[in-house]
């Protein structure tokens, strides 16, 4: 597996992200949002959480509008695979390769701890090493986390089985308690949960580690 | 010239921030506040002859996020 992480001004989670794949055996390349061009060959990017441009007007607004971005968005619209994570989430649904909107959680608090959560679907190349229903621990940190979409938007959702996480107990007002989401053609994943915090006992939690080696696993072919 | 952008949650979209000032101003003492709801405005100095046209493409591209985001633009 060859993974590529991006790196806006403001992104802090972009070497976690790279271990994350790395824990997983993949190859890293990071990539600066100038580039207009992604590297030949990469078979997944990576969207990092974090704070790019200061969450200036609109959490991950700027970041979408970068050079880098448009890069992703052929890369998703060719087939590639996308994992944004946190602010890489909020980034996703700026760019439109996710629906729905990340807004201020509903009790206004930026709130970090370590969350349950529940695997809502493993038919997915990012979700393949959980079982369907099994619960996690992956950690949180945002302000922004709270998933919000109009009811048609939801029902497609879940009747396309898009949700792949679920919060046990919802901290941040999510709508359907969403906090991750894939794309139609299940190749771009955005969460909230940071799994790149919990892949090794040092983290304090390993629960992370399932999703990358499900990447590796199903892209090492590719 | 000018243009001033307002940005506001569209209705129906809950506001966490409007509802924290309006219990805020309950608080304070401010019986009878019913709704709050926080917005922004961008004001936008331009070169003379950009026409609505490109502020609203702003407003869709960048500004707003339509998906739970209403604007309105004034020029002057």
């Amino acid at each position: 597996m060859r993974a590529g992480v991006i790196v806006f001004p403001g992104s802090n989670c972009d070497r976690d992200l790279a271990e994350g794949f790395k824990a997983a055996g993949a190859d890293v390349t990071m990539i600066w949002h100038k580039e207009t061009a992604l590297p030949d060959g990469l078979d997944i990017i990576g969207v990092p959480g974090g704070f790019s441009f200061g969450d200036y007007l609109r959490c991950g607004a700027i970041a979408a509008q970068s050079p880098i971005s448009k890069a992703v968005a052929e890369f998703a619209g060719k087939g590639g695979y996308v994992l944004g994570i946190c602010n890489g989430f909020q980034i996703l649904c700026e760019t439109g390769l996710l629906p729905g909107v990340l807004m201020r959680n509903a009790t206004l608090k930026f709130i970090c701890r370590n969350q349950g959560l529940e695997v809502v679907t493993s038919s997915s190349n990012f979700t393949s090493n959980y079982k369907v229903g099994q619960s996690i621990e992956i950690p949180i940190a945002h302000h922004d986390g709270n998933y919000s979409a109009d009811p048609e938007l939801l029902a497609q959702l879940k009747a396309e089985d898009r949700i792949a996480f679920r919060y046990l107990d919802n901290p941040n007002g999510s709508a359907a308690d969403i906090a991750g989401i894939l794309s139609e053609n299940r190749r771009v994943l955005g969460m909230m949960p940071h799994p790149e915090r919990a892949v090794s006992g040092q983290q304090g939690c390993e629960d992370g580690l399932a999703m990358f080696k499900s990447l590796a696993e199903a892209l090492v072919a590719a | 010239m000018k243009a001033r952008v307002h940005v506001m949650l569209k209705n129906g979209v809950l506001d966490p921030q409007g509802e924290a000032v309006r219990h805020a101003l309950g608080s304070l003492g401010f019986d009878g506040v019913e709704g709050v709801r926080q917005g922004k405005v961008i004001d936008l100095d331009l070169a003379d002859g950009t026409s609505e046209a490109t502020v609203k493409e702003m407003c869709e591209k960048l500004l707003a996020n339509t998906v739970i985001e209403s604007y309105q633009i004034e020029i002057s």
